[in-house]
């Protein structure tokens, strides 16, 4: 890894780094709330905005007695007027301990990552990466079914550019689980992923049935939502966009340790009657990553956490 | 014999270098490359040769001008089996092929507009993930890219 220590890209990351990451998350489940962060202060840059992951790690720095500085809009800095990354970059490090990151480029976080004196975590790069969310993502899996080995978990929706379907696959290549791609011919797994999970032998079988075997087979269903303007076929999409939303009826015969996941904003993929089943799990999903990016800012950050309760 | 007739070719340089079996297509990307433009000493440049090989070839001699090896690994990118013949004397003293590295730095850019190193002044760095066919993919965006879609800074 680079030094500083940074959070940049899940490709980067070994099984055990992933395995410490989730133990630390379950630490801070149990202690949300410390001072461990005490005289630190994070920059959170958004030159792109994302309320809920800002929030979310805001939070999460907040609850450990760190101190946040940042923006949350780019049009209001000097990067409006001309001002390289770099730059702002090296700036923000000279009054922050580490500097949590978002951007349109793709790229962004690991050229900032590569020049910046202190810490980047990368809260997403354009179309790229967005590892926390895979970091939160991977712990509501491990917290709700005890492992992230030996289950099925059914990807739905909008494979072709959903990143944390793709994310999600580069980080289960360390475990034994076994994928459902369902999705239409137009936002189908790319053929790059298929061939990632044959040389990284991870199972998968694709299918354009949401179909009650498909359900009644899944521990984890992971919605993502199919959105209009990816299609070039409007046709196409009114037809699609109902055949992949979720109702509860349709969970009647689904497995016990069931849970249904979305990394959020939902749309109509998701019925509001699923909210009330025990098996819907996506809000408790949003608030995982409270403790997923207390362990990543910690991590980084090389702070000691008291005791793991894992 | 061809061949003959390319070796006395070689050899009548007295001092200097020899790039042979470029690809014809790239041959002015591989001029490009080792700035042949602002070279002053006699340069003879050769294309669509026949060779045995390859079919068709380009090659390259500078009289006088022996390139540091990190300008000549830099065509391995776009001719992967380039070789290069240092003549010293009109002796060939050393016959070698062009070294692709397992990162490339800054010679190639990357097609992807959104990917950083278009959009900020920075070095681009690309890994090697196959060789044989010329595979690169960005260090920063990931995007991948090979053969003819590769394009030079």
């Amino acid at each position: 890894m680079d030094k500083p220590n940074s959070f940049v890209s899940i490709s980067d990351m070994t099984k055990e780094d992933i395995l410490n990451l989730l133990a630390d998350a379950d630490y801070f489940e149990s202690n949300p709330n410390s001072r461990i962060l005490q005289g630190k202060v994070a920059a959170t840059l958004f030159f792109e905005p994302s309320t809920r992951t800002r929030l979310s790690f805001e939070t999460a720095v907040n609850r450990l007695g760190g101190r946040v500085i940042g923006f949350s809009d780019a049009s209001t800095t000097s990067s409006s007027k001309g001002e390289s990354l770099k730059d702002t970059i090296m700036m923000v490090s000279n009054y922050a301990d580490i500097i949590i990151m978002r951007h349109y480029l793709e790229g962004a976080a690991q050229y900032a990552s590569e020049i910046s004196p202190v810490p980047i975590v990368n809260a997403g790069d354009g179309a790229n990466q967005h590892p926390s969310q895979t970091m939160l993502d991977l712990y509501s899996i491990y917290k709700t079914q005890g492992t992230l080995d030996g289950l099925t978990i059914t990807l739905v929706g909008d494979l072709k550019y959903g990143r944390t379907v793709h994310s999600m696959l580069q980080a289960m290549k360390h475990f034994n689980s076994k994928f459902v791609f369902v999705a239409c011919k137009e936002l189908a797994m790319p053929v790059e992923y298929k061939e990632f999970c044959d040389a990284n032998g991870i199972e998968y079988v694709e299918t354009t049935e949401f179909s009650p075997d498909v359900i009644n087979n899944s521990d984890i269903i992971y919605m993502t939502r199919v959105q209009r303007e990816r299609f070039s076929d409007l046709e196409e999409y009114e037809r699609v966009k109902d055949l992949y939303a979720l109702h509860n009826s349709m969970l009647d015969n689904s497995k016990p340790n069931l849970k249904i996941l979305h990394p959020l904003p939902r749309v109509n993929e998701i019925a509001y009657d699923v909210d009330n089943n025990t098996k819907a799990y996506y809000f408790q999903q949003a608030k995982n990553g409270l403790y997923a990016r207390q362990a990543i800012i910690c991590n980084v950050l090389g702070v000691e956490i008291p005791r793991k309760n894992s | 014999m061809a061949d003959t007739k390319k070796e006395l070719a070689v050899a009548a340089l007295e001092n200097g270098t020899v790039i042979d079996h470029i690809p014809s297509d790239v041959l002015f990307q591989v001029a490009e490359i080792l700035q042949i433009s602002k070279i002053n000493t006699g340069v003879t440049i050769g294309n669509n040769l026949d060779s045995k090989r390859m079919g068709k070839k380009g090659i390259i001699k500078v009289a006088d001008v022996f390139f540091p090896q990190e300008t000549l690994n830099r065509i391995a990118v776009i001719a992967p089996n380039a070789k290069i013949n240092l003549i010293r004397n009109y002796e060939i003293v050393s016959k070698y092929h062009v070294e692709l590295k397992d990162e490339i730095c800054d010679i190639v850019k990357c097609n992807n507009p959104k990917c950083i190193s278009n959009n900020e002044p920075m070095i681009t760095r690309f890994r090697v993930l196959d060789r044989n066919n010329i595979e690169l993919q960005c260090r920063y965006c990931g995007k991948k890219v090979n053969g003819t879609n590769i394009i030079l800074k």
